[in-house]
């Protein structure tokens, strides 16, 4: 396809109208793997060349390498580590896994599958006597936003108020300068300020201070690494903060509209609770919660397939269409929670690979169970659901499900 | 039949032998399964109990953290194979496809595959290596002593030989808090396969944990007490260390002394075969129904000039199984070539290293990623001119793209530079240790004159 087809084919799926159903246009990209566009910019589909880059050294991370540097660019704000290269986004990650995973903290995950539960357990008790439920608001959104305010050590009180920061700024993440308002950016841009004065203003009160979240232990850890910065700890409880909010709320979602797209398979996940292993895995294929990285850039000169991509530019990696590329995946848009070749982008690959995947994965596996548990004869009310704005962030803003009489 | 030339018979109720039921013969008997061989599978191991890991032995296994018998490996799917456990194969009948067996039972097959490994070389002094307090390590057994004797708090540990096993070994005894010596007779650890640059690199790791290494040094006597227990090393340099366990980490043996006069081309130096794992005969022509896997076999690697490698990697042995067996039950024109890049990995010192290639087909040597000072860094190696092999040190997840540069024989050294490229970095020579460390002599005597005459026979092998 020419530069023209492809710059048209992307527009069109960052089109709102293709939120239900980007798959058949991602198809369409995929016929020009590394395709570049009217803007300079390049635009990556097919899986093998997308784990290539993930893979390879000269892919950077950070905005500063972008020839033109990104309107959404937050200027001096210290970035995180998704937005860094090694060897800053190795220590910075280093310092923050030692109070999340394995060596240091192996058992935390694990060790959480009882308030997970219990926390499941309580939104499940919500349902009791209500015909038509929400599943987002009701309850994938309210799950995991409890669990990283506790992990992190937000008060989960304050939830109503950086809800609407979050929001502004993940609305702002695809900002495109010739469609969007203007006040779109600035809402963003601010809101990131928002968030960033007020987990400052939690960290303040951490220092020397005993306790078991997040944000005191980053505050009081002398590791071999030395000690985070202040700034260094907001950016990295902000990014928490964001993906611990936006991307397992829409896991669990897609999960749960999957399956009442799929009844057999919802029944067998009911008599053989072990099956929403695999399956979460290929959810995380089938329909994942990030579709897209939005942009990544060529340090030097990049070699992927035939195609050159000159240093500086900026690179968008389809990770959704990754994960149904046939030349891939066996049938990959046939939903097969059997699936055995099932190395998936979901989480990303390479060195960026999601920090909180394994938390994820128990959450979806723990709110699917219990759905699927508890709902009596559920019924989808609309399909396709109405769908956030993001292509990036992609799932339902709503799901509605009604069940047979409350019982 | 000779050459399973009815294939569906045979793959419907033909005869196949395993000898060698650890890693690779295990994969082995899945893929057969799994490929819908039907038939009888025998599976013959000197070794009791299932079939187990290795690589935690001298890790997870020796700081206690997994007990000895807790590596069983997970099976992936029913063998339905019959298990000869406990007796080792003492030869191989080609002319009547017969694998006798140590206590005088021959077992019939229609094909065979080898993968009966390595052991651990022992100490050179038979006397000296039964002391109390000297140890090798290979199997679950020796790991289960080894562990019992570092948990007895012995005052010093020595450990002979700083290859991986020996590295790693004395990583553990530093992690337990136990003094522990290394002797290597090399400049450095690790150097014999990853050269000078990683040698010094790992010489500076050992001593900042705290282990006493002596490099370029020779262990001439192991000394016992009054009650045979292991009490000092004597060195070639007239030094001795005192200590109350010696490891004796200088390698492994190939087994393959069971085939001499089998007619393959096994030796010292392994089982020679094709890419697609069949066995050569001793004058290098291929066979049909004979097959090698695993530490055991010696394939030729196309990437590096089609030269004959034998590895010791766990990946390594999984791959040439699945090879091995796909290629048992498939007729010629569906056969796969095993041509994966080798992989290791090895942990000590609280540092991941991984590596991708064949590093000692090498010249030259770079590091690309990373700072070396902070242990933290991707190497890369390249011969006349072309990246063969990368290895990273708490770098692992970059090594994909390495691996695509030596498949497609990228430039050496890497044109392009990374955010995290050191500064002035630049390729300084390889530097491994001499010919002379690793010849190991003459296998074999060729004769006659004519083409039609000329024939290669094994010629009196020397054990040491």
């Amino acid at each position: 396809m020419t530069t023209t087809q492809t710059t048209d084919t992307l527009r069109r799926i960052l089109d709102y109208s293709s939120r239900p159903d980007p798959y058949p246009l991602y198809a369409e990209l995929r016929e020009t793997p590394v395709a570049a566009q009217e803007d300079g910019s390049y635009v990556v589909s097919t899986y093998r060349e997308i784990a290539d880059l993930l893979h390879n050294p000269h892919l950077s991370s950070d905005v500063r390498n972008l020839s033109h540097p990104m309107p959404t660019h937050e200027g001096d704000a210290t970035p995180a580590f998704i937005n860094l290269d090694p060897p800053e986004h190795d220590r910075l990650r280093r310092m923050a896994m030692r109070h999340f995973g394995p060596p240091h903290t192996p058992g935390l995950v694990a060790g959480a599958e009882g308030d997970l539960t219990a926390i499941v357990g309580t939104l499940i008790d919500g349902f009791a006597g209500k015909e038509q439920i929400d599943i987002v608001d009701d309850f994938a959104y309210p799950f995991p936003v409890s669990v990283i305010c506790h992990l992190l050590g937000v008060p989960r009180e304050d939830e109503p108020r950086f809800h609407l920061w979050v929001e502004a700024l993940v609305d702002s993440i695809d900002y495109n300068p010739e469609t969007d308002p203007k006040e779109k950016l600035e809402n963003g841009l601010q809101a990131r300020k928002d968030l960033r004065r007020y987990l400052g203003g939690l960290l303040e009160k951490r220092h020397g201070r005993p306790g078991d979240d997040l944000l005191t232990r980053m505050a009081n850890d002398d590791g071999p690494d030395g000690r985070m910065t202040d700034e260094e700890i907001v950016s990295t409880a902000n990014l928490l903060l964001i993906a611990g909010h936006e991307t397992t709320v829409n896991l669990i979602t897609n999960g749960m509209l999957t399956l009442l797209r799929h009844p057999q398979v919802l029944r067998r996940l009911r008599e053989e609770p072990d099956l929403v292993v695999p399956l979460v895995e290929e959810l995380l294929r089938y329909e994942p919660p990030v579709h897209i990285i939005p942009w990544r850039a060529a340090y030097s000169d990049i070699t992927v397939g035939d195609t050159v991509i000159p240093k500086g530019s900026q690179i968008m990696l389809m990770l959704a269409s990754g994960s149904r590329d046939p030349n891939r995946f066996h049938e990959p848009d046939r939903f097969d929670p059997d699936r055995r070749d099932i190395q998936h982008l979901g989480f990303g690959s390479g060195i960026h690979l999601c920090f909180g995947g394994p938390l994820a994965r128990l959450e979806t596996q723990i709110a699917l169970t219990a759905l699927v548990r508890h709902l009596d004869g559920p019924r989808l009310v609309t399909d396709p659901p109405p769908y956030r704005r993001s292509p990036i962030l992609r799932g339902p803003v709503h799901l509605l499900v009604e069940q047979q009489a409350a019982g | 039949m000779t050459s399973a030339d009815n294939l569906q018979a045979f793959k419907r109720e033909g005869r196949i032998v395993i000898v060698g039921a650890s890693l690779a013969g295990l994969r082995a008997a899945e893929t057969l399964r799994e490929e819908g061989f039907t038939g009888s599978l025998t599976m013959i191991g000197d070794e009791l109990g299932e079939p187990y890991d290795r690589p935690p032995l001298s890790k997870q296994v020796l700081t206690g953290w997994v007990a000895a018998d807790g590596t069983t490996l997970p099976r992936r799917r029913d063998v339905d194979a019959e298990w000869l456990l406990g007796v080792p194969a003492s030869g191989l009948d080609l002319a009547t496809n017969h694998v006798r067996l140590a206590d005088g039972r021959d077992i019939p097959f229609d094909r065979v595959l080898i993968s009966t490994g390595v052991r651990a070389r022992p100490w050179f002094v038979e006397s000296e290596a039964a002391l109390d307090g000297v140890f090798v390590l290979r199997t679950r057994e020796h790991a289960e002593g080894l562990q019992r004797a570092l948990a007895a708090g012995p005052s010093r540990v020595l450990v002979i030989g700083a290859g991986f096993t020996g590295s790693e070994i004395a990583s553990i005894c530093r992690e337990r808090g136990i003094e522990v010596t290394v002797a290597e007779l090399a400049p450095a650890p690790l150097v014999g396969a990853l050269g000078a640059m990683i040698g010094d690199v790992a010489a500076d790791m050992q001593r900042a944990h705290g282990v006493d290494l002596r490099c370029g040094v020779k262990v001439t006597r192991l000394e016992g007490d009054a009650q045979g227990r292991f009490c000092r090393a004597h060195f070639d340099d007239g030094s001795t260390v005192d200590a109350d366990v010696a490891v004796v980490a200088l390698g492994g043996i190939r087994n393959t002394e069971w085939l001499r006069g089998s007619g393959l081309a096994a030796g010292v130096w392994g089982i020679a075969c094709d890419t697609g794992c069949r066995a050569l005969d001793l004058n290098g022509l291929v066979t049909d129904d004979v097959f090698a896997a695993g530490d055991v076999a010696r394939c030729p690697n196309p990437v590096y000039e089609y030269r004959l490698i034998s590895l010791e990697h766990w990946a390594n042995a999984v791959e040439q199984a699945e090879v091995a067996a796909h290629n048992m039950v498939n007729g010629q024109a569906d056969r796969w070539p095993h041509l994966t890049l080798p992989v290791f990995w090895s942990i000590q010192f609280g540092v991941n290293i991984k590596s991708v290639g064949v590093p000692t087909f090498a010249d030259e040597v770079i590091v690309s990623q990373g700072s070396v000072s902070d242990h933290r860094f991707v190497a890369v190696y390249g011969y006349r001119g072309r990246v063969t092999a990368a290895v990273s040190f708490d770098n692992a997840k970059w090594l994909d793209h390495y691996r695509k540069l030596i498949e497609t024989a990228a430039p050496f050294p890497p044109p392009c530079p990374t955010p995290d490229q050191p500064a002035d970095t630049k390729p300084v020579p390889v530097d491994f240790p001499g010919p002379q460390l690793l010849a190991q002599g003459a296998t074999v005597v060729v004769t006659g004159h004519d083409p039609g005459e000329r024939r290669v026979t094994a010629a009196q092998q020397h054990h040491r």
